[in-house]
């Protein structure tokens, strides 16, 4: 399970003289789309240790089979400075087993390809996995892109979009996934990496109190560039293809027009200033 | 030189031989051999399971980039028909290709998928790139990332653009990744800048812009909002040239297959990615029965219908009508929101739109803050009289 602490976009804001980000005061917060991956991983999790019967479970509505497994664990990673534990932890208290940071100064201006890159190596030295969750995107940049990257570099297959994964049996999987027209339903061969989405009704939720304690006490490894043995000129910046040369506010809209008239009076209004301005013709 | 070798550790497993787009493998003395047919797309290395083949690519900066030539657009196709954001996508790669003093390049897969090429001439393609196979009907990551891998080693372009839908995201990082390219999400502004790809997009929930340029690695590779760039008038006495790419598919290869597909799109209607006009109807709707009303001004105005997450969430559109962060970005150029409040994840998935206008019965709605203009009043009677005066309006224009 990957993930990423982001700064909350609602609350970011540039400052016009510098023109850089003001982030002093911007609360981080784990990657919405991150914890919806999660929840959906512990999901899986729960249901394949059950020991209660397939069938019951499907009457349960939980509309999820899969055989029974037992041992499965759920490793979360993260690449990030060292605050990123804070969004980690959070992962272990709404149920991850186990969590790992990769951090290390020579990560920084890491682009989409060498987080990819970077994150690989971390779940290569992890060890063997069925599958990979991955959110869809985070706020911060919203590009998408390191999921199908991973699994690239991991040289498994993809599904995007992901809303929820139907079935697992054997070595393949079922996901349900979101498209442009609707939904498509797809069997992947695992390992394979999923990047998840959340269905409109799917709120965060906090953990509770006694979670978080006990979060503390599950497995934290740091890893630093060393432990990972990948090529250094790989890494951060040196190892982004993309380079950033500008960064600046976007164009202000100009206030708008408010009108507040009565509802015969507004809708004559608008329509006249739409004709007047061309935006209709 | 060779770029591409097996090594001992092959036991002639045949994975490779399925996974291979261009039939260029064989298994002789149960070891895998490369034939010339080889792209270096690099799908055998993907499936093989014994790290038994091995690429070795040129370091980068030895590279001259002159032989990096053209601007190549990929084709996306919905139905049978091209969608609209390749027009707008080809109108884009017209001028940056003008002013490098190079070709457009249409790249196209796809099952029977020959006759379009003159509709693509028509916007703007000198070239097209055309691969089909009955496999290609179906969108997988797989094949299409491979097949258009094989193509850009093969005819080394200097810039690739990809429409930033759901298939585009999918497949472009995927490309990248494979041959170590740098690729910017979600671009909304393209130009020349020094010879280089100046990308310019939004970051930070929209908050700020980024310039973006990959000085280091060809293609440079962009992925593109639909909605935002020009669709250019057509010309159909344009022609070019045709290079049909010969791709052989074994579907047993296949690590992901589709087992269903489920349309909750409403048979007819417009979608919100590709529409000039959306109107949008949020909580303030207030049932699935009142969208009637939303319907009908989006009818006048010939509009797609979107909804808030709220709208979503209550049952009274589908999903794929969702504007927002967790839905779809639009970039309309008429953006109507009714009863919308104005979420910031809403906010981030609109606010690019050229022309946006609010009705919300509170004044203090978030989404007066974006609007271009804002009525403040009860939607179910203003909808209905916006919709009457346009109707008047535009029966007058005829």
């Amino acid at each position: 399970m990957c993930v990423k602490q982001v700064p909350d976009t609602t609350e970011v804001k540039i400052d016009e003289k510098t023109n850089t980000l003001i982030r002093e005061g911007v609360p981080s917060i784990l990657n919405p789309f991150d914890q919806f991956a999660l929840e959906e991983a512990i999901r899986v999790k729960k249901v394949s240790e059950s020991k209660i019967p397939h069938s019951f479970i499907a009457q349960q509505g939980h509309n999820f089979l899969c055989d029974k497994k037992e041992n499965d664990e759920i490793v979360v990673v993260s690449m990030g400075p060292s605050q990123t534990r804070n969004a980690l932890m959070k992962c272990l208290a709404l149920g991850a087993d186990k969590a790992v940071l990769l951090s290390d100064r020579v990560f920084a201006g890491s682009d989409t390809f060498a987080t990819s890159y970077t994150l690989a190596l971390g779940i290569r030295k992890i060890g063997e996995f069925d599958i990979i969750f991955c959110g869809q995107q985070a706020i911060d940049g919203d590009t998408a892109q390191v999921g199908p990257e991973l699994a690239n570099n991991l040289g498994i297959p993809q599904v995007t979009y992901v809303e929820k994964v139907e079935k697992i049996e054997g070595r393949k999987l079922v996901a349900y996934s979101q498209t442009d027209e609707g939904y498509r339903i797809t069997e992947a061969k695992m390992p394979v990496l999923l990047t998840g989405t959340p269905p409109t009704s799917f709120e965060p939720k906090n953990p509770p109190i006694r979670s978080i304690m006990t979060a503390k006490k599950k497995p934290f490894v740091v890893w630093c560039a060393n432990d990972l043995k990948g090529e250094k000129g790989r890494y951060g910046l040196n190892g982004s293809p993309t380079q950033v040369i500008k960064v600046y506010p976007p164009p202000v809209r100009e206030k708008g027009v408010m009108i507040t008239d009565t509802p015969e009076i507004a809708s004559k209004k608008l329509v006249g200033m739409l004709v007047e301005n061309k935006i209709i013709k | 030189m060779v770029l591409i070798n097996i090594n001992e550790k092959c036991t002639g497993c045949s994975r490779c031989l399925k996974a291979c787009p261009f039939d260029a493998i064989k298994i002789i003395n149960k070891k895998a051999v490369i034939g010339e047919e080889c792209t270096l797309c690099s799908a055998c290395v993907q499936v093989c399971e014994f790290n038994a083949i091995e690429i070795k690519r040129k370091e980068t900066k030895e590279i001259d980039f002159s032989q990096y030539r053209d601007v190549w657009v990929f084709v996306e196709i919905k139905d049978n028909k091209i969608r609209k954001v390749t027009f707008e996508l080809l109108g884009k790669a017209k001028e940056l290709a003008d002013e490098l003093k190079q070709d457009v390049c249409a790249v196209i897969l796809g099952s029977n998928v020959k006759k379009t090429c003159p509709e693509l001439f028509a916007y703007g393609a000198d070239k097209i790139y055309l691969a089909e196979d009955s496999a290609l009907k179906e969108y997988y990551t797989d094949t299409y990332s491979s097949v258009i891998v094989g193509m850009i080693l093969k005819y080394n372009p200097n810039i690739v653009i990809y429409p930033a839908t759901r298939i585009g995201r999918d497949m472009a990082p995927r490309i990248a990744s494979t041959l170590k390219l740098g690729l910017t999400a979600d671009c909304t502004g393209l130009s020349i800048k020094d010879g280089l790809l100046l990308q310019s997009r939004p970051a930070f929930g929209g908050n700020i812009m980024a310039d973006i340029v990959c000085p280091m690695t060809r293609p440079q590779m962009a992925t593109i909002r639909p909605n935002v760039m020009k669709k250019p008038e057509p010309d159909y006495n344009r022609n070019g040239r045709i290079v049909e790419v010969p791709v052989k598919i074994n579907q047993e290869g296949l690590r992901v297959v589709v087992k269903e597909i489920i349309k909750t799109t409403i048979s007819g209607a417009k979608s919100i990615d590709e529409s000039d006009i959306i109107v949008s109807g949020g909580r303030g709707v207030g049932s699935k029965e009142n969208f009637k009303i939303i319907e009908e001004l989006a009818n006048v105005l010939n509009a797609a219908i979107g909804a808030s997450r709220a709208a979503v969430d209550l049952g009274w559109r589908p999903k794929t009508c969702q504007v927002g962060q967790s839905g779809t970005t639009v970039s309309p150029k008429i953006y109507v929101a009714c009863g919308i409040s104005g979420a910031i994840q809403h906010l981030v998935g609109m606010k690019g739109s050229e022309v946006i206008i609010a009705i919300n019965k509170d004044r203090e709605a978030q989404i007066f803050t974006v609007a271009d203009y804002g009525i403040v009043g009860d939607l179910h009677k203003v909808v209905p009289l916006l919709t009457e005066e346009l109707k008047k309006e535009l029966k007058k224009a005829e």
